[in-house]
C-alpha cells in the first residue's frame, strides 16, 4: 500500500461522511425555510424518504427480481421450475439440502442445551463474570476467524510427522491414527457444525442465564421444601419458568444457522460434501454463472427461514403481553 | 405439605424420631447438594477450558516461529520454546508480492465500517422518529412492512442488486476516478450501500422502540414553542436516543468488520477495496499451510472486535441480543 493508496483511501471515507452530512444539514436548512403551506409535508418527506427509497430499491425490487430470475436459465430465458427440479434431482444438489437439514437440527439443540447447562452450572458462583466472557467470547470475532481457529485445531500431518492440530494429537496419544479431518466425508460436516457450535453456544448461555435469573426465589425455595432434589427442582420449577426465552433462543439459532456462509466458504468451500443452500446459492451465482440457480436456491433459504421467524414474532408478541 | 406436621413441636418419643428423620433427609440432601455442585463445578470448568482451547493454541502459535510451527504442536511450547513477532511484522508490513499485506486490508475493514455504521444509523433515526413522532396516513401500514422486511435474507437481493451496481454506479465511480486519480475505479461506495441497506429493517424496528417511549409532553411542548421536526430531532430526540444508538451502532460496526459474504459479492477483491475478512478467507483458500501467517493474520483481524468486546460488553451484549436475527 503506498501513501498515494492511503491517501485515496482516507480521501473517500472523509469526503463521503462530509457530503453525507452537508447533504442532511442542507436539505434540514431548506426545510426550516419552506412555506408554511405544506411545510409538514416536506419535513416528513425528508425523514422518510431516504429509508424508503433505499429499501424499496435495495431490498424489495431486487427479491422480487430474485423470484423472477429463479425462474430462468444462465441466459436469462424463462426455463420454468427447472431450476427447483435440478435442486431436488440432482445428487450433489441433495447434499447440499440434506447437510442443511442437519446443520438446522443439531446446531440448535447442542449450542442450547451446552449453553443452559453452563448458565445453570455457573448460576450464583464465584467468577461467573469471568465463566460467562470466556464462552460468550466466541460471538464477537468473525466467522471467518473462528473458521480459522478450528482449521488450525483439525490440521494433519501425514506418516511420523508430529501433528500441529490438536484434535489428531488427541487421537495420537490415545493410539490412533491421524485422519485427514476436513476431507473425510461425512464426518467433516459435523466439525463444521462444531464451530457453529462453539460459536452460538455464548449466545444460548447469555440469554438463559438472564432467564433463570428471572424465575423467582420463593418459587426454587418452595420446591426445596418440599424435597425435591436439583434435578426436579430444574425440570419443574426452571425449565417451565423459561420456556420463552428458550423458544426464542432456538428460533433464533435455527436462523442463523440456516443461513451460514463464512464457515463453510472458509473452511472447505463447500467440497468433500460439505456445501450447505447458503454457500451453494454463493457458488452458483457468483462463481459458477449460473444465476437462476442460486436465485432459486436464495428462494428456498427464504422460505425455510419464514415459519420460523413468523412463530419467533409471535412468541415475542405473547410474551409482552404477558409482562 | 403434609411433612410440615413433623416441625410442631409434639412432646413424646415421636419427636425424637422426627427428628432423626429430619436429620437423615437433611444430611443426604447436603450430600447431594456438594456433590452436584461439584460435578457442576468441574463440568463448567472442562466446558471453559473447551471453549478457550482453540483461541489460545492458536494465539500462543501466532507468537512461535514459522519452523518450530509446522513441525511441532503449541502445547509443547516448553519442550520447543521460540519467541518472535516476525509473523505480525510479516503480515502487516512486508511489501512483497506473496505476503498478505494485511495493512492495506486493515484500512480497508475500518474504511468500510465506519461509514457503514453511521450511515443507516442516521437513515434510521430519522426514520424511527417520523413513524413514533409524525401523524401521517398509512403510518401503521410502512411500519410492519419495514418490520416484515427483516425476515428477507440478505442472499435474496444479491444478485440483481450486483446488476444494478455495476449499471448505474459504475458510471459514476469511473468518473470520479477520472476527476481523482488517486481514488480507485472500484471504491467503497458500493459496499456502504449494500451494508446501509440491509441494516435498514433492523434498525428502524430497534431505534423506533426507543425513540417512541420518550415522554411525549417533551416533543409537544417542544414543538408548541415553535420547533420544527428538524431541530426536535437533533436537539432533543438524538440526546435522549444515544444509550439506543450505542448499542445499535457497535452491533452495526461488529457486522460490518466481520462480515464476508456481502464483501465477497461487491467489492471486487483487490486491495483497493476488500476488507481483512475476504482477505482472510483467501489466504486460507491458498495458502492453507502457512501456519505462521495465517496464525498472527487471523489475530490481526480479531483484534478489533475483541478490544470492542472487552471495553464495552454491556452495550455490547445489549446490541447483540437485539439483533441476533440480523441477515
Amino acid at each position: 500500500m503506498t501513501t498515494a493508496d492511503l491517501l485515496g483511501k482516507i480521501i473517500q471515507v472523509v469526503a463521503a461522511l462530509a457530503a453525507f452530512s452537508l447533504v442532511i444539514g442542507l436539505v434540514l436548512f431548506l426545510i426550516d425555510k419552506a412555506p408554511k403551506r405544506g411545510r409538514d409535508y416536506w419535513q416528513l418527506a425528508f425523514f422518510l424518504l431516504p429509508a424508503l427509497i433505499l429499501l424499496a430499491v435495495g431490498l424489495i425490487y431486487p427479491a422480487f427480481r430474485t423470484s423472477l430470475l429463479a425462474f430462468s436459465n444462465s441466459s436469462g430465458e424463462w426455463v420454468g421450475a427447472e431450476n427447483f427440479i435440478w435442486m431436488f434431482t440432482q445428487p450433489a444438489a441433495l447434499v447440499t439440502l440434506g447437510n442443511t437439514v442437519i446443520w438446522v437440527v443439531v446446531v440448535p439443540i447442542l449450542s442450547t442445551t451446552i449453553g443452559l447447562a453452563y448458565a445453570m452450572f455457573i448460576d450464583k458462583s464465584r467468577g461467573e463474570k469471568y465463566f460467562k466472557a470466556l464462552v460468550f467470547m466466541p460471538m464477537a470475532i468473525s466467522f471467518v476467524g473462528a473458521g480459522i481457529i478450528w482449521r488450525f485445531v483439525y490440521d494433519y500431518k501425514s506418516g511420523d510427522n508430529a501433528q500441529i492440530g490438536l484434535l489428531n494429537q488427541i487421537l495420537v496419544w490415545f493410539g490412533g491414527e491421524p485422519v485427514q479431518w476436513l476431507q473425510t466425508s461425512p464426518i467433516n460436516t459435523f466439525l463444521l457444525i462444531v464451530v457453529m457450535i462453539w460459536i452460538q453456544t455464548g449466545f444460548a448461555m447469555v440469554i438463559c442465564s438472564a432467564a433463570i435469573k428471572g424465575v423467582p426465589t420463593e418459587q426454587i425455595e418452595a420446591a426445596q421444601l418440599d424435597g425435591t432434589n436439583p434435578w426436579q427442582r430444574f425440570t419443574n420449577v426452571t425449565l417451565p419458568g423459561i420456556r420463552g426465552s428458550l423458544v426464542v433462543v432456538i428460533t433464533t439459532i435455527s436462523i442463523a444457522t440456516l443461513k451460514v456462509f463464512d464457515i463453510v466458504r472458509t473452511m472447505t468451500a463447500g467440497n468433500f460434501n460439505t456445501s450447505v443452500i447458503a454457500n451453494e446459492m454463493y457458488t452458483q451465482a457468483f462463481r459458477a454463472g449460473e444465476q437462476g440457480r442460486g436465485a432459486a436456491l436464495a428462494i428456498v433459504l427464504f422460505l425455510l427461514v419464514l415459519p420460523i421467524v413468523i412463530y419467533n414474532v409471535r412468541v415475542l408478541r405473547q410474551q409482552r403481553e404477558i409482562r | 405439605m403434609s411433612d410440615n406436621v413433623v416441625d410442631l413441636p409434639i412432646p413424646g418419643a415421636k419427636t425424637s424420631k422426627a427428628d432423626t428423620a429430619a436429620e437423615v433427609v437433611g444430611k443426604s440432601a447436603r450430600v447431594k447438594r456438594r456433590l452436584t455442585s461439584r460435578t457442576a463445578t468441574v463440568v463448567a470448568l472442562v466446558i471453559a477450558v473447551l471453549w478457550t482451547l482453540p483461541t489460545f493454541g492458536l494465539f500462543i502459535s501466532s507468537f512461535r516461529p514459522a519452523g518450530l510451527i509446522s513441525t511441532t504442536g503449541w502445547w509443547t511450547i516448553f519442550q520447543n520454546p521460540g519467541f518472535t513477532l516476525a509473523n505480525y511484522q510479516e503480515v502487516l508490513f512486508s511489501t512483497s508480492q506473496s505476503s498478505p499485506q494485511l495493512g492495506a486490508y486493515f484500512v480497508n475493514s475500518l474504511a468500510i465500517a465506519i461509514p457503514a455504521t453511521l450511515f443507516p444509523l442516521v437513515i434510521a433515526a430519522m426514520a424511527a422518529y417520523a413513524f413514533a413522532w409524525i401523524k401521517f396516513k398509512w403510518s401503521g401500514g410502512l411500519f410492519v412492512l419495514i418490520f416484515a422486511l427483516q425476515i428477507v435474507p440478505l442472499q435474496l437481493a444479491l444478485i440483481p442488486l450486483l446488476q444494478m451496481f455495476t449499471q448505474f454506479l459504475r458510471p459514476g465511480q469511473a468518473w470520479v476516478h477520472d476527476l481523482i486519480p488517486m481514488i480507485p475505479e472500484q471504491g467503497y461506495l458500493p459496499v456502504w450501500i449494500a451494508h446501509t441497506i440491509f441494516a435498514l429493517p433492523l434498525a428502524i424496528f430497534l431505534l423506533h422502540n426507543f425513540i417512541s417511549e420518550i415522554p411525549g409532553e417533551v416533543i409537544e411542548a417542544a414543538r408548541v414553542d415553535g420547533a420544527s421536526h428538524g431541530q426536535v430531532f437533533f436537539r432533543i430526540v438524538l440526546p435522549l436516543a444515544v444509550p439506543a444508538l450505542a448499542s445499535f451502532a457497535i452491533f452495526q460496526f461488529l457486522w460490518v468488520w466481520n462480515d464476508l459474504l456481502v464483501a465477497l459479492i461487491f467489492s471486487g477483491g483487490t486491495q483497493d477495496v476488500a476488507p481483512l475478512t475476504q482477505r482472510l478467507a483467501e489466504l486460507t483458500g491458498t495458502r492453507g499451510q502457512d501456519w505462521q501467517r495465517l496464525t498472527a493474520a487471523a489475530f490481526v483481524s480479531l483484534i478489533v472486535p475483541l478490544v470492542v468486546f472487552f471495553s464495552l460488553q454491556r452495550y455490547f451484549v445489549r446490541g447483540l441480543l437485539a439483533g441476533s436475527t440480523k441477515g
